[in-house]
């Protein structure tokens, strides 16, 4: 049988990170207990971020060359869409061909191993990708603990740095928290009854039975993931499987928190950054059951360490201390916005569909009688020295780089992380317009400055339960100085 | 070849209501003020009047769509009446409209009445709006201080000067709006204003911060316009304003999507002016024109459209402004009657309201801010954004 396994990876964590001690100060007049428990940070989503958003961010950091992707799988147990499929969208801004089968994966936190066990189980490149934006309830402890990311997986035959050596699943309706349809938030069950009938009874036979089949002992696991514990429940669970406590990969909690259906990828990202030729990996996908997959590095290894990773992620953050902005980008605390927040944000579906080239995957125009590129695209060429008629191929604008031409701080247009602020941009290679800017603090602006496109929430129409998103211009994440940067106004 | 404009249409007489927060009044009660006033400048009946073009901008919702809300304010006998809209250009396309009918020969006589009841849609600053159906998909919620905003950023980088320098000069820009508009009694905004407090004052859209902003307001301006010889034979007393010239340019796309332009400017405001000065026989903007009425939405758009119209070199507009050069006693007098800033901003009655002090001032009615005896005046109007915008440039005289 050929052999199948990982090609590369890619992997995003918004940029902005709330320390946890403001989240646990903010509460302890409820909560007191929550502060001494409140250490590191965790990752937040900004107001324009959602699980698709950070899907196309984590899709467009993994290296496709010579990959013909096949199919997408999203898995997400925070989808923003019930029933408009998610990967479709997700697949038309990463500009993948119409041609791929998109696929949901949802229903438990282990649905982001789930579809990587399905693309390994497939034929060909296959693209996986896992994005959580977390809720939690104000005050409680998920709140502190959780946090919001994605991680990218592509899956092949060919020039692989990880090979799949076996995998095995167990399924068990154990509901140490659930989700219903309606509900927003998770109800969390009691953690020591979680931790010894769950983790501790479901997880260490199914390992045994993994190794087994493989022939592998568990000594010679160098990199085990197990997401969603607490360090001690992760130490505690190795144990039991008789694997050695250095093995278990650093769970991200101090820096991002729990990421859900994409933890155990994103913890991948890592084990994949530190493995050697040869190494094993076991990547445990845990909820309502178990699937563990055992994986083994090979020779071109070398080449993640060039990938973007969770770590490439951690180091780019923004330490942000505004509970109260957090609360209220997750639509936990009513914001006054004014007037200008009643504005009906109805899409024209019939005129979304006919420019989604244009909306979803920033395809402007190149005229090839004078060669200007053009956003967007448009009959008439727009340099005025042109203005050939019908003479625009397509040129994709999303991975351009562009400077700041000007800007404005808008406190008077409508965000929901205000200033407004957007400006004219002049890209690479040629090629002008006018986005918004997003992830800029106000004061950070400046003519000049670096940009790259990020795919963001453009409005959200609250009355008929859709939202839009369009491209903007950021900072270049590789120019987010690191953690120890405040926001301005935090 | 065209001859253009000037000197075929005279004005016959002019309205202007008072501007302001009018809550006690309609847009049609507004049209009503304002023509009463033209109508008994002009000396004429009503039924003298043969078509009419109407302005209205963003008010759509407040009077419904053509220019029935006119006709029906001032029981216009059943006339052809049109409404036009150009965004801020609105009032000076209704002038346009009714002056380019009676140098038709189509009539004698014709009404420009433009209008605004911007207090009722219930927004400080002008209402959201769609932006259509495409743009509203990607393109940014802006604003119109917003996109305005963007000038000062690109004409600090261009000039190689300090925001603090510019921002000083754009303080003086709006002291002297408020010094004007402090002595005309039907300006919006009358109370004089320190630099200290303009530059002191909250943001709204960096670096404009809340007097570098014009009055939104209510308001309406109207003219009679008809021939010099009709004129003549009506027994018109005083000094005849003819209308010298009448251009317009509208952007096409290329400042925002073709990389020739830095955005410290306007492109379509140049274009007009040279237009313009060609078309009334301008050769020294500078030295022949008497006052100018610019369209001062933001005070950054005063600044650099003293540059676009010739009146200060490019990179230098900001320095004249500090001299004076465009104060009440300076050489070119701009926005005497408080301009956007002061006297407010009924969008669709706004170029009309240019042309009103012009016309005033040309025929020395202008009272306590009358400038000596003017010949020449212009009137100038940026809709849209620095970007993609609408641009008016009309040139008043006596002959």
């Amino acid at each position: 049988m050929q052999k199948r396994g990982i090609m590369s990876f890619g992997a995003y964590v918004p940029r902005r990170r709330l320390d946890r001690q403001t989240i646990a100060q903010a509460n302890a007049w409820a909560s007191p207990g929550l502060v001494n428990a409140a250490r590191g940070a965790r990752a937040m989503c900004a107001h324009d971020e959602d699980s698709i958003t950070m899907a196309v961010a984590a899709g467009r950091a993994v290296p496709f060359a010579g990959a013909a992707v096949a199919s997408l799988r999203f898995a997400s147990t925070t989808m923003p869409f019930a029933d408009r499929l998610n990967a479709t969208l997700i697949g038309e801004a990463l500009s993948l061909p119409a041609t791929i089968r998109t696929a949901d994966l949802s229903g438990s936190l282990r649905s982001g191993v789930g579809a990587l066990l399905g693309a390994i189980e497939a034929g060909g490149d296959e693209l996986v990708i896992a994005a959580d934006n977390r809720q939690a309830r104000p005050g409680s402890p998920q709140e502190l603990r959780l946090g919001d990311g994605a991680a990218a997986i592509l899956v092949g035959s060919r020039d692989l740095i990880a090979e799949y050596v076996a995998s095995r699943s167990v399924s068990v309706d154990f509901n140490d928290h659930y989700r219903s349809r309606d509900a927003r938030f998770d109800y969390v069950l009691e953690e020591r009854w979680a931790r010894e009938l769950g983790q501790f009874g479901i997880i260490p036979p199914l390992v045994s039975a993994l190794l087994e089949k493989a022939g592998v002992d568990a000594t010679e696991l160098r990199h085990c993931v197990f997401a969603h514990f607490s360090a001690q429940e992760a130490q505690a669970v190795a144990k039991r499987c008789g694997i050695a406590a250095e093995a278990v990969v650093a769970d991200l909690h101090g820096e991002v928190g729990d990421t859900g259906a994409a933890h155990p990828l994103l913890l991948l990202t890592k084990a994949l950054q530190a493995a050697a030729p040869g190494e094993l990996i076991l990547l445990l996908g845990y909820g309502h059951g178990a699937e563990a997959i055992l994986l083994r590095a090979t020779d071109r290894i070398g080449e993640a360490r060039a990938m973007t990773g969770a770590d490439a992620q951690v180091d780019t953050g923004v330490a942000d201390r505004n509970y109260l902005r957090f609360l209220s980008f997750n639509g936990l605390l009513q914001m006054d916005w004014g007037m200008r927040a009643e504005r009906d944000n109805r899409t024209a579906q019939s005129a979304f569909f006919r420019h989604r080239q244009t909306v979803t995957q920033a395809v402007g125009g190149r005229c090839t009688a004078c060669g200007t590129p053009q956003f967007p695209r448009s009959r008439v060429c727009v340099n005025p020295e042109c203005h050939a008629t019908d003479t625009q191929e397509a040129e994709g604008f999303a991975d351009k780089r562009a400077t700041v031409k000007s800007f404005t701080e808008d406190w008077l247009g409508l965000s929901f992380n205000p200033p407004l602020m957007y400006g004219n941009i002049r890209f690479e290679g040629g090629g002008v317009a006018m986005l918004e800017f997003s992830d800029f603090e106000p004061g950070e602006l400046h003519v000049g400055a670096p940009l790259e496109l990020a795919f963001r929430i453009k409005d959200i129409d609250e009355k008929r339960g859709f939202r839009r998103y369009c491209w903007k211009a950021i900072p270049p994440r590789a120019a987010v100085s690191s953690t120890s940067q405040e926001t301005a106004n935090g | 070849m065209a001859d253009g404009i000037r000197d075929k249409v005279a004005i016959l007489g002019m309205g202007c209501s008072r501007f302001g927060e009018r809550w006690d009044c309609s847009a049609e009660d507004l049209m009503v003020e304002s023509f009463a006033e033209a109508l008994a400048d002009a000396g004429i009946e009503q039924d003298r009047i043969e078509a009419a073009w109407f302005g209205m901008s963003v008010d759509e919702h407040g009077l419904g769509k053509s220019a029935l809300s006119l006709t029906s304010a001032l029981r216009l006998p059943n006339i052809a009446a049109t409404r036009v809209e150009n965004m801020c250009a609105t009032g000076t396309e209704a002038l346009r409209g009714a002056v380019y009918g009676v140098a038709s020969g189509a009539y004698d006589i014709a009404l420009a009445m433009g209008v605004e009841k911007l207090k009722d849609t219930g927004y400080g600053g002008l209402p959201e709006r769609t932006k259509g159906t495409f743009e509203d998909l990607w393109f940014p919620s802006v604003t119109a201080p917003g996109s305005f905003a963007q000038f000062a950023s690109a004409y600090v980088a261009r000039h190689g000067i300090d925001m603090d320098g510019l921002k000083e000069a754009m303080a003086h820009v709006s002291w002297k709006s408020h010094e004007n508009g402090a002595r005309n009694p039907k300006a919006h905004l009358r109370s004089r204003v320190s630099k200290e407090k303009i530059l002191a004052a909250p943001m709204i859209a960096y670096p404009l911060g809340l007097y570098d902003c014009c009055g939104v307001s209510d308001g309406s301006a109207c003219a009679i316009v008809t021939t010099p010889a009709i004129a003549e034979k009506l027994g018109r007393t005083g000094p005849l304003v003819t209308v010298k010239s009448m251009q317009l340019a509208l952007s096409n796309g290329s400042e925002v999507g073709f990389d020739g332009w830095d955005g410290s400017y306007a492109v379509t405001t140049r274009l007009a002016a040279q237009r313009a000065y060609r078309e009334a026989g301008i050769r020294d903007p500078r030295a022949e024109l008497d006052l100018i009425e610019v369209h001062d939405c933001f005070s950054i758009t005063e600044l650099v459209t003293m540059e676009d119209l010739g009146l200060a070199d490019p990179g230098q507009g900001w320095r004249e402004v500090l001299a004076g050069s465009f104060d009440s006693t300076g050489q070119v007098p701009c926005n005497i009657d408080g301009g956007l800033k002061c006297f407010g901003h009924p969008i669709g009655a706004t170029g009309l309201r240019m042309a009103y002090e012009v016309y005033q001032q040309l025929r020395g009615n202008a009272g306590e801010r009358q400038l000596g005896s003017p010949r020449l005046g212009l009137t100038h109007n940026l809709g849209g954004y620095p970007n993609k915008n609408v641009c008016s440039i009309s040139i008043l005289g006596t002959c």
